[in-house]
């Protein structure tokens, strides 16, 4: 539930779900956001569902912070209603050219690069949220000895379908952009897709996602 | 092929389409982008007679250097913008807020823009466009919207279709004012910062680096000292946000900004400033004032109805 409703400057609402990092706290955060998508509450023009806050941006010509804040608390969402999700396999291939800070990760963790990948592959991760670049999922968790620290100094280039592990999580960047986490393989699936405008990420918040290693021939021969 | 079209000679250093931008994309990770400075934008429609809302060129410092091929239309620039229309037998020096002919051959020369950052090109006509969720801005980090979510370029051509024949010569007499003090309401994170740092932050001049653009404006001065964590769980940002990483330098987010951020929020610029912020060029001190939520939204009103005010003396 929500525990705390604060302003975010004067045209956001930012509602505080608690401190924890969990499955718990980010389903509810992900069952306000489908309601209140649902709801279509007038003036309201974003919802950012995050780890454990829901930020509610509106049109402060057609609304204001104390109007809109009464209308989420009074707002009826049931939390143990269950919620649209899919399990969805994505293909990664761990090839050298592709795996870019494995050799990183094997010192930090002190564990074989073999190890690293049977942690890795065939688990069950869940989808907490999408952002910061267009698609790129946020997914966990991770097993407690496989969290590393972002890199020192992050790339100006993460290659497009790059694969990173950090901390709890593991992400894959949509595009070529900068970014720090442990690259450690890359997938041929194309995750975001802008000319689907209904449905352009692959990957929602609530998701199940499974990586499968595949060989670097099919990876080359996965989108012929 | 289209028979109206402004050739490209010159893609300036910034040009891109823009419009209002995209709403409700933020938890997919895109952002709003849209005209970063919309009074501008919305005063560039009205002047060639269009609806205030239709995709127009933005360009920033140097602007694009355009032949026109075609049948007549009009042009209005907006913002601060030092310009030049070049005719067969003349040059006519450019003034913003008013709308001028341009004929087959002529061609629109956008030298700079004066001690501002954005300057707005709207015709009295559609630039024919690629929509993406009801929207052409020119997203360049997402490959989103017009001329594939890219920058123009030279030797590019731009079409131009449904030209408006009603179009008239308009004038308004407007002069953009700049400010030096950004009002902003206190953010989430503004406790995690030591009582030096808060001080700082609403006492000292900040610089604006050149590090600067569409997504985000980076500020130099005085640390701003965290006391609490330099890291926060991510969770959403929006347009205006103040983040301080664990450097102490102040980034604020501007209208193409990434969705999620992990850094600590200190501030918020309020709506009633945005305009007018994203205006100031790198090297200009700024200074940030507290303003509290009720007086931030009455602000807001008084500068929408400036700005339709202004639309409504067009």
């Amino acid at each position: 539930m929500i525990k705390n409703i604060l302003n975010l400057g004067d045209a956001a609402l930012y509602c505080d779900f608690g401190n924890e990092v969990n499955k718990t706290t980010n389903t509810q955060v992900i069952k306000y956001f489908q309601s209140i998508k649902k709801e279509n509450i007038e003036g309201i023009n974003n919802l950012t569902p995050s780890y454990n806050k829901l930020i509610i941006s509106f049109d402060l010509k057609k609304t204001n912070y104390i109007n809109l804040k009464k209308k989420i608390e009074n707002l009826n969402v049931d939390i143990k209603d269950s919620f649209k999700n899919k399990e969805i396999e994505i293909p990664v291939c761990n090839d050298q050219n592709f795996s870019l800070d494995i050799k990183r990760l094997e010192k930090r963790l002190k564990l074989s690069v073999e190890k690293i990948y049977e942690n890795f592959y065939n688990k069950k991760f869940f989808c907490y949220m999408t952002g910061f670049i267009a698609g790129m999922p946020f997914l966990g968790d991770l097993d407690k000895n496989m969290r590393a620290e972002r890199l020192e100094t992050p790339r100006v280039k993460v290659p497009k379908g790059s694969v990173g592990l950090t901390e709890q999580f593991a992400n894959i960047y949509t595009f070529e952009s900068p970014g720090g986490w442990n690259i450690i393989g890359n997938t041929p699936v194309n995750i975001f897709d802008s000319s689907n405008e209904k449905n352009p990420s692959l990957i929602n918040p609530g998701d199940t996602v499974i990586f499968k290693s595949i060989t670097k021939d099919q990876y080359k021969n996965f989108n012929e | 092929m289209s028979k109206n079209f402004f050739k490209i000679l010159r893609a300036g250093i910034n040009t891109t389409f823009q419009d209002h931008g995209r709403d409700n994309l933020y938890h997919i990770g895109i952002p709003f982008s849209g005209a970063m400075d919309k009074r501008n934008y919305l005063l560039a429609n009205k002047l060639v007679g269009n609806k205030t809302e239709l995709p127009v060129i933005e360009f920033a410092y140097q602007g694009p250097l355009l032949e026109f091929s075609g049948e007549r239309i009009n042009i209005a620039i907006t913002g601060d913008v030092n310009f030049t229309i070049k005719k067969n037998n003349n040059d006519i020096n450019g003034a913003c807020y008013q709308t001028f002919e341009i004929n087959n051959g002529d061609k629109i020369d956008i030298l700079s823009t004066n001690k501002s950052v954005y300057g707005y090109l709207a015709v009295s006509a559609q630039f024919d466009l690629k929509y993406q969720w009801s929207s052409c801005s020119t997203n360049t980090k997402a490959y989103i919207g017009a001329n594939e979510g890219r920058k123009l370029d030279n030797d590019q051509k731009i079409n131009i279709i449904k030209i408006n024949k009603n179009s008239n010569i308009k004038k308004l007499n407007y002069v953009n004012t700049r400010i030096e003090n950004i009002r902003v309401i206190k953010g989430t994170n503004f406790n995690y910062f030591s009582e030096q740092g808060k001080k700082n932050f609403f006492e000292k001049e900040f610089i604006i680096s050149k590090l600067s653009d569409r997504m985000g404006m980076r500020l130099e001065g005085s640390k701003i000292e965290n006391v609490v964590n330099t890291n926060i769980k991510s969770e959403g940002l929006i347009k205006g946000v103040i983040q301080v990483p664990a450097d102490g330098n102040p980034i604020i987010m501007l209208s193409d900004h990434g969705t999620i951020g992990g850094y600590p929020k200190i501030g918020v610029v309020i709506s009633a400033d945005y305009d007018k912020l994203v205006q100031l060029t790198p090297g200009t001190k700024i200074k940030f004032q507290e303003c509290e939520l009720s007086n931030a939204e009455s602000l807001f009103k008084l500068y929408e109805l400036e700005t339709q005010n202004l639309i409504s003396q067009i």
